[in-house]
């Protein structure tokens, strides 16, 4: 820092990640709310550590090697350049940014953003599979997804010089792609291998509901990852930064915010757009799901997830419109897949994260066809075709394909699924066992001291 | 061709303002969104009646409405 106002601006940097880092916490509560909650009572208590212990093991696995992966594989590798062994020093465990370090005030806190967008990954995937899959799978899994397939996403089309960002002008400013349709994708290919929850399909192919065992709660856990989202949106931004610090074909002297793409946004723009987006999303569900709460609340976030890709740039009305479509699109899409290819997601995590996102990839690259992708020269224009190539590399490539490839080897190891008994008897049953029993023996113990 | 008019930022930021595409439309999209929101009200009370007309229709005896009423 050399001089006051580098001081102010580090300082000021430092602490709105910082904020923004403690607010996406709410997303991870939430969905643990929501998944306990859309549970059967017979499997609450392993519903909540499946995806408590993302925290720990995303954390650790993406402070060893998930933000790495970020600055090292823009490039591809071996698409526009080789592996950025250079600009990926200082994201090694091993390098002295990893640490208490007073020169670079920035690592740490933007290494947090970016695990929290991994933890949310992981959350999402873990919703759609409550109810049957081991946990030590899942687990595995999350680490895939939450330290690996997404970070690389990040590097390729999130990053000042991701290569998709450069040859095909992918635009994706609050992570429609990067995190929504990947984690949709990915807990796709977990569902195709892992099967329905027993008695979800009658025997002529019917679906029947499972409903939540509380519904109350289900939205409370949605509206904390509502409440999340602000943080998470705040986080994509890069908050005061100098063109001369860009470095890119911006002239002038006028400081600005930016996306993660370094092209100027405002705070103020995607405060308008979260908020008409969520509109549009709450309104259009409520109406296609006839007032039903977890998919009214379903759709405000289908809403804010589908207009997430162009927020930084659309006008709040398009935002609204947008979001509209796609909290439609997700519902029939959720229901469409399920009877036709007796898809049990439990949550509807599919059709809210992964086709919304994915259809607002492409509906960004319409509305904003022709807009420079980044401040720097020579790279593409957002273009319908370059977003749409986006989507499919996310949703398909890095979601999809990872999670069915991993989770057929899990599965042809007996690690994927529980046995039949236990998903009858429930996944907490010997606790509720061992409740039942200390609870009956202290009670006896307590009436015999009464008088 | 741009939605926005820019091609690229090579531009001095002092002298952008609006950004956000299809600009001049604002009063076509204000149009848009109040015909979406005046849908809206129109598409509830419809449902709503519909809502309203089943419920009336069902439980004749009031044995279930007892029932409801007990469980608070």
């Amino acid at each position: 820092m050399g001089n006051n106002l580098d001081a102010i601006t580090t300082v000021f940097t430092e602490f709105y990640y910082w904020v923004t880092v403690v607010f996406m916490f709410l997303i991870h509560v939430g969905f643990c709310l929501y998944e306990v909650a859309a549970s059967r009572r017979r499997n609450h208590l392993h519903t909540l550590m499946k995806n408590t212990m993302v925290i720990p093991l995303v954390t650790v696995t993406f402070f060893f090697f998930g933000w790495w992966i970020y600055f090292a594989f823009p490039n591809g590798p071996f698409i526009t350049g080789g592996i950025e062994w250079d600009a990926a020093q200082g994201a090694r465990p091993w390098d002295d940014n990893m640490g208490t370090n007073l020169s670079d005030r920035i690592n740490g806190v933007f290494w947090a953003a970016f695990l929290l967008f991994s933890w949310t990954a992981a959350s999402i995937v873990s919703g759609a599979v409550i109810e049957r899959i081991q946990s030590g799978a899942f687990w595995i899994l999350a680490v895939i997804i939450g330290s690996g397939t997404w970070i690389i996403d990040a590097a390729w089309g999130w990053h000042y010089g991701g290569w998709m960002v450069k040859l095909l002008g992918y635009h994706d400013a609050y992570a429609s792609g990067v995190i929504h349709a990947i984690a949709g994708g990915f807990a796709l290919g977990v569902l195709v291998v892992l099967g329905p929850r027993l008695g979800k399909f009658a025997a002529d192919g019917t679906p029947r509901d499972i409903p939540p065992h509380n519904v109350w709660l289900v939205t409370l856990g949605l509206f904390l990852i509502y409440t999340g989202f602000w943080g998470f949106y705040a986080a994509c931004n890069v908050p005061i930064i100098s063109p001369e610090t860009i470095g890119g074909q911006i002239t002038g002297e006028t400081w600005t915010a930016t996306n993660i793409y370094l092209a100027p946004t405002t705070l103020s723009a995607i405060t308008f757009n979260f908020l008409m987006s969520l509109s549009g999303g709450l309104m259009v569900a409520y109406i296609i799901s006839k007032g039903d709460p977890f998919w009214t609340y379903s759709g405000g976030l289908a809403g804010v997830i589908t207009a997430s890709a162009g927020n930084d740039l659309y006008h709040p009305i398009q935002a609204m419109l947008i979001a509209g479509v796609g909290a439609w699109a997700a519902y029939k899409l959720h229901y469409w897949v399920e009877r036709k290819f007796k898809i049990d997601d439990a949550v509807g995590a599919v059709a809210v994260h992964g086709y919304a996102g994915f259809i607002g990839l492409v509906i960004a690259g319409f509305v904003l066809w022709g807009q420079p992708s980044s401040p720097f020269e020579g790279y593409a224009t957002i273009n319908p075709l370059g977003n749409f190539i986006g989507a499919l590399i996310m949703f398909g490539l890095l979601g999809f394909l990872p999670a069915w490839i991993v989770s057929k080897i899990l599965n042809g190891m007996g690690l994927l699924r529980i046995p039949r008994k236990v998903e009858l008897e429930g996944l907490d049953f010997e606790s509720n066992q061992a409740f039942e029993a200390a609870k009956a023996d202290v009670i006896k113990a307590e009436l015999a001291m009464v008088k | 061709m741009s939605t926005n008019g820019m091609t690229s930022w090579a531009v001095d930021l002092k002298d952008v303002a609006a950004v956000y595409p299809f600009q001049g439309a604002e009063f076509i999209m204000f149009i848009a969104g109040l015909a979406f929101w005046l849908w809206w009200h129109w598409a509830q009370m419809r449902m709503e009646a519909t809502e309203i007309r089943h419920e009336m229709d069902a439980d004749a005896s009031g044995a279930e409405a007892k029932k409801a009423i007990d469980r608070y």
